[in-house]
């Protein structure tokens, strides 16, 4: 019972950076969500805005993590030119062949919309800090973009987990 | 007599400081993500359009196009974040509409990665 240091690699951009990204994730809008004047008081303000700094910019870095990770590391071994690499096994059968020609291409690209808006939201809390609490507009817009980093990374990552369930790389 | 939190804290208010910040470098940030996004759709159709195009974004041969593509849309979006940040570091652009902007900057751009989509423009 072992994995291949591909498999690993696999596991790391999946698994391990995923669960990181969903608590991150939970964290950071819980965090933003909570940031309203009627649940808060003087001292919980400092402790909360610790805990969704935290939450957001570890969404950001592990975002970027996963994308980097996967585009320079896990997707040239799924697209080696060989016919034992994910891709060529896809593309050799054609029931199988939109998992390739949709899913992966849609999961490659659209991944990386995903760190960008989490890099946004990191940088709205750490400039705006406490106005977050009193500007509920700024705040609204910073969990959309929040939830859009979230679900475009949900996307990529459920479209992964099928592909990977179809072929696995080895 | 429900209990609330304010009645088991200090309530917030005049307390807690808020550093005077202007709106605009947020603004700005919002923009900027939405021009990333349509970044990457714009190469990723124009990539699938044009095989030249597609060539000169093979950046790393083991990544293939999408190594260009993805540095290409993240250079964009940092060189935008640069400077409308400079334009807009000191005004009051409301975040309402700089959201409003980037949600369509960004429709547009997840489309431009749509396969279905960018896949129509493919080349011969």
């Amino acid at each position: 019972m072992s994995f291949t240091y591909r498999e690993w690699w696999g596991l790391i951009h999946g698994m391990g950076l995923g669960a990181l990204f969903l608590l991150a994730f939970a964290g950071g809008i819980a965090g933003l969500y909570s940031l309203r004047p009627a649940l808060l008081t003087r001292v919980g303000v400092a402790e909360r805005m610790r805990r969704l700094k935290i939450g957001v910019v570890a969404m950001a870095v592990v975002a970027w993590l996963t994308v980097v990770s996967g585009t320079w590391i896990v997707y040239p071994w799924y697209r080696e030119d060989t016919p034992s690499s994910a891709k060529s096994k896809l593309l050799a059968d054609p029931s199988t062949a939109d998992w390739h020609d949709f899913a992966m291409e849609w999961k490659e690209h659209i991944a990386w919309i995903s760190p960008i808006l989490a890099t946004i939201v990191a940088f709205i809390v750490l400039y705006y800090g406490t106005n977050l609490i009193r500007h509920d507009r700024v705040r609204k817009t910073a969990m959309l973009l929040f939830v859009l980093a979230f679900v475009f990374a949900g996307i990529a990552g459920a479209l992964g987990a099928f592909i990977t369930k179809v072929a696995p790389a080895k | 007599m429900s209990i609330t939190e304010q009645e088991l804290g200090t309530p917030v208010g005049a307390e807690i400081e808020y550093p005077d910040r202007p709106e605009g470098p947020i603004s700005a940030a919002i923009i900027a993500g939405g021009i990333g996004a349509l970044a990457l759709g714009v190469v990723t159709t124009l990539a699938e359009a044009s095989t030249r195009v597609a060539d000169g974004l093979e950046w790393s041969k083991r990544v293939g196009p999408l190594s260009g593509k993805t540095i290409v849309a993240v250079i964009v979006w940092l060189l935008a974040w640069g400077v409308l940040h400079l334009v807009y570091r000191n005004r009051p652009f409301e975040t309402r509409r700089a959201l409003i902007i980037a949600l369509v900057l960004i429709a547009l751009g997840v489309l431009g990665t749509f396969p279905e989509f960018f896949q129509l423009f493919a080349a011969e």
